[in-house]
């Protein structure tokens, strides 16, 4: 960002289920200054929106719903605008989860999975459901290749899970990064300007926050274009 | 392969990072954001957070402590010490937490359990045990929670190992697990600061029974230590306070031996 350039508007929305606190503080942390709301309305005149998940994924889409975010959501996504979204917040982009009862956004085609109980690991450890903890992300392209999220981040990159679903959509081409727990999990999906991550990169150090830095860089640019 | 956790624990009490051996003759020794920083630059996965201070109405300053480190620290938080409600764990959680652990509280109303796990996700919940091994218990609850191995008596206390309780370790876990716990933090108030090692029997008994991560505490006093708990002990994560706390071992130390004996960890 040059010094005459205007600072983005971040819109963290808020479903008051999430840990949409850490979300902001990450964005402060390289420099945004983001808006935590709950009103759809202020998607309208945002340049870039992060859609943080933690919970349940039917408990995630009834309160877009009671907030009146859902068609918000999907002319954003629409406009071209970068939309980051967040473990439950990515799951709720598929079109059906195994976890409940409710239709996802249907943003990208396929659907989300209960990660497989009763495997153990090569230490001859039982795998638990939740994925909890710190685990190794391969991404699919190159570096030069890569959807500019997550541009600067070393291959094989460690971040941060927690979750008992797993996404999988139809089309191969939109993981963007995976990591295996046993069976593959997708841990990133990239469609053109929206992006979702498994992990939290909020709580994944320096290589998590290079994400976030990436999005402000994203949104930057939409600001002042 | 998802990868093995060190965790420091950090001890605060009235803002400040404290910590003694076996719970007395307690130490001040710093300001948690900084100890934060520099446990987050050497490698630590993870973060505990124990508020040990005695009255009340100093609530507010742990708030404040979880909402600077939060700030400034992008790992996952856990914070424990006096959460006796669904209200003192959602401040907790909006100051910047990740997760909550209760431990008490929880043993004189396990229902505090469930709804936490409803009004935030199971993962927000860690049920912190307190463990002793006693010779004689007297062991009344959760009889529906199947039988405990005969030679492995383990007993609930509570308030720093000074009070008994009626609850069997095992059956415990088993039983908060059920109600919605999403992670166990196994303290033996045998080992806590006697740098032994971990009571992995202990810890290997509670893992074996529930299907929740398993975080190993009490005990730490050399690099192998770590080791065992993770494989003996069959823990998912290693926590210790006045080791880390005091630098007599560094985390990086502790991370570099374990890849070195071929456990997963995180590199920095």
């Amino acid at each position: 960002m040059t010094e005459n350039s205007k600072k983005p508007r971040i819109v963290v929305l808020n479903t008051r289920a999430a840990n949409v606190h850490s979300v902001e503080k990450a964005l402060r942390k390289v420099g945004a200054d983001p808006i935590v709301t709950s009103d759809p309305a202020e998607l309208e005149t945002a340049d870039a929106a992060v859609l943080p998940g933690v919970g349940a994924s039917d408990a995630v889409m009834t309160a877009l719903k009671n907030l009146d975010m859902l068609e918000p959501i999907k002319e954003f996504a629409a406009s071209g605008k970068p939309l980051l979204c967040v473990c439950v917040g990515l799951q709720v982009l598929f079109e059906s989860s195994e976890e409940g009862e409710l239709p996802g956004l249907g943003l990208v085609d396929g659907n989300v999975q209960l990660i497989p109980n009763g495997m153990t690991d090569e230490l001859g450890s039982a795998m638990k459901v939740p994925h909890m903890g710190w685990n190794e992300v391969q991404f699919t392209d190159d570096e030069t290749e890569r959807n500019p999220m997550f541009k600067g981040i070393p291959q094989g990159s460690h971040f941060y899970f927690v979750h008992s679903y797993r996404c999988v959509p139809d089309q191969q081409a939109e993981i963007a990064a995976s990591t295996n727990y046993g069976v593959e999990i997708c841990a990133a999906v990239a469609r053109g300007n929206v992006v979702g991550t498994q992990f939290h990169p909020e709580k994944s150090g320096d290589v998590g926050l290079q994400i976030y830095k990436n999005f402000l860089d994203l949104a930057s640019t939409t600001a002042n274009n | 392969m998802l990868t093995r956790r060190v965790i420091p624990c950090l001890d605060v009490d009235n803002g400040r990072v404290v910590k003694g051996v076996s719970f007395v003759d307690i130490r001040d020794a710093g300001d948690p954001a900084e100890l934060a920083a520099l446990y987050n630059a050497e490698g630590a996965d993870e973060l505990v957070f124990l508020d040990i201070t005695a009255s009340s109405d100093a609530r507010n300053t742990m708030i404040d402590v979880v909402e600077k480190v939060s700030s400034e620290v992008f790992i996952p938080l856990t914070v424990g010490g006096g959460i006796r409600s669904v209200d003192n764990m959602r401040q907790m959680l909006e100051a910047g937490a990740d997760k909550v652990a209760v431990n008490s509280a929880a043993v004189t109303n396990p229902q505090l359990i469930e709804d936490c796990a409803k009004e935030f996700g199971a993962q927000c919940v860690v049920l912190a045990m307190d463990v002793k091994r006693v010779e004689d218990p007297i062991i009344r609850n959760f009889d529906e929670y199947g039988s405990v191995p005969s030679e492995a008596i383990f007993q609930i206390v509570t308030h720093g190992g000074r009070r008994p309780t009626a609850f069997e370790a095992v059956k415990w876990a088993r039983f908060a697990t059920d109600l919605g716990a999403g992670e166990l933090l196994v303290t033996s108030m045998d080992a806590d600061g006697q740098k032994t090692g971990y009571d992995n029997e202990l810890l290997s008994v509670i893992s074996d029974a529930i299907t929740v991560p398993v975080i190993a505490s009490g005990g730490a006093g050399e690099l192998d230590h770590f080791y065992d708990a993770l494989t003996v002990g069959k823990a998912d994560a290693v926590l210790a306070a006045s080791l880390f706390h005091f630098g007599e071992l560094r985390v990086s130390e502790v991370k570099s031996h374990l890849a070195e004996r071929g456990i997963p960890v995180r590199e920095v």
